[in-house]
């Protein structure tokens, strides 16, 4: 993966957000305390926030540039984003709520229903109404839909917020063995040490909208 | 049957008229009430304003305003006698056009809401799973809207059923040609014939109460799907 963060400018409330990072790591940690920007930034990768200035490209796909005002549609920027807050869609069951991202022409083995469904352990849940969720059944029912519609990054923000410790510990498990298994680059925002230690390989700390420091979780956090 | 053949007649024209009024104004007040409840636009007040005034002008007011308008020396209804040969007023296009423009305001009101009830966050998502925007409108927007539209649909139809003031003025009471519920009621009621009248208000109350109950078990579907 490379992802490429320019001049990226964006003006929040009590602060502004300005971030110049360029991305390996398939597994990237965005940490920092509640309010230092992590959601904002996720939030202009994918497109759904507009920043005043930016140039950001995912493996060589230019997704803003703001010198050139063009902003790649958030549609055609093929990123799977799990939201902190509840995101299935409550009219749909739960089936069509993972289909509805997913390309009938797309013949991707990879994201197949039945790979997805089959690693996050959701057979069972296939037939229940959304409502009828449990927290963390919802959130993995997010992941899934987000992994079939074959995105080219998975942008997480605090995904296992507000899960008791043994069902934060099952999806931790599969969201470690996500990258290998799908082979999908994920940033992954949390403010969690032990996540951001169990999960990632490289963490960017974030404090009131700046990079302050960026390297391995262990030595940064432990 | 008690109600006699004229009324059953009359009954039949102000279901259909009213039916197809509504079905009239349902894309045109969602096309409106959409870009009032998302957006911000120059002139949005003054649509606002112009959608709103059906409900508070006297009905007589814009039963004028529409004769104005659709009569042959009028500016829309000079252009549909003379390329389409199409006469309005004192017709059953008049009777739809009133109820029509009367039942606007409400349809696009609740529509309104509707829309402005919908989670703009799981539109969002849909486009981050690849939906253009057409999708997002009718597999998410739509959808979760739907309370509110209904609940327009069925508050458009009364109203157009209940529609007297603009009616009158538009179409006037030609029996068999235009005459509505509303309008024979108060016919009935003027010359005295109150058995026909109240057999009338009854057939009112019905459709009445069968447009809510309806709205109702919709609504109830619409939140449990």
């Amino acid at each position: 993966m490379k992802l490429e963060i320019q001049q990226l400018t964006l003006h929040l409330k009590q602060f502004s957000l300005e971030v110049n990072a360029d991305l390996h790591s398939p597994r990237t940690g965005i940490f920092g305390p509640s309010g230092a920007g992590k959601t904002s930034l996720l939030e202009s990768i994918a497109g759904l926030r507009k920043p005043e200035t930016a140039k950001i490209s995912l493996d060589g796909c230019l997704y803003e540039n703001s010198e050139q005002n063009y902003s790649l549609p958030v549609r055609l920027r093929k990123i799977g984003y799990v939201p902190q807050d509840d995101s299935l869609f409550p009219h749909l069951s739960v089936r069509r709520n993972l289909l509805y991202g997913t390309n009938s022409k797309s013949e991707h083995v990879t994201f197949s229903f039945d790979h997805v469904v089959d690693f996050l352990r959701i057979t069972p849940l296939l037939d229940r109404d959304v409502r009828s969720l449990s927290r963390g059944e919802n959130q993995r029912i997010v992941i899934a839909r987000a992994l079939l519609s074959a995105p080219r990054l998975l942008l997480l923000d605090e995904p296992l917020t507000a899960l008791d410790l043994k069902l934060k510990n099952a999806i931790l498990e599969q969201l470690r063995f996500l990258h290998n298994e799908f082979g999908i680059p994920m940033l992954y925002v949390t403010h969690d040490h032990a996540e951001a230690i169990e999960i990632c390989e490289e963490v960017l700390m974030l404090e009131s909208g700046k990079i302050t420091a960026r390297g391995r979780p262990i030595e940064l956090l432990a | 049957m008690w109600l006699t053949p004229a009324e059953w007649q009359i009954v039949r024209f102000t279901l259909a008229v009213c039916a197809l009024s509504t079905a009239i104004i349902l894309p045109l007040g969602l096309a409106v009430a959409w870009p009032l409840a998302r957006h911000r636009w120059p002139g949005k007040l003054l649509v606002e304003t112009l959608v709103t005034l059906p409900l508070v002008l006297p009905p007589v007011a814009t039963g004028l305003l529409l004769l104005k308008l659709f009569s042959r020396r009028g500016g829309l209804g000079q252009f549909l006698h003379e390329h389409l040969g199409m006469d309005v007023v004192f017709t059953w296009r008049a009777v739809v056009a009133a109820a029509a423009v009367m039942s606007f305001p409400l349809l696009v009101r609740s529509a309104r809401v509707g829309f402005q009830s919908v989670n703009q966050r799981l539109e969002q998502i849909a486009r981050t799973l690849g939906a253009s925007n057409a999708r997002v409108f009718f597999t998410i927007t739509l959808p979760l809207a739907a309370r509110g539209i209904i609940a327009g649909i069925v508050l458009a139809f009364a109203r157009a059923v209940g529609e007297f003031g603009a009616t009158i003025v538009v179409a006037g009471n030609i029996p068999g040609k235009t005459t509505t519920l509303s309008l024979e009621i108060f016919e009935t009621v003027q010359l005295g014939h109150d058995a026909s009248a109240y057999r009338l208000l009854i057939v009112s109350a019905l459709i009445a109460f069968g447009a809510v109950w309806c709205s109702e078990v919709l609504m109830k579907r619409s939140a449990l799907r």
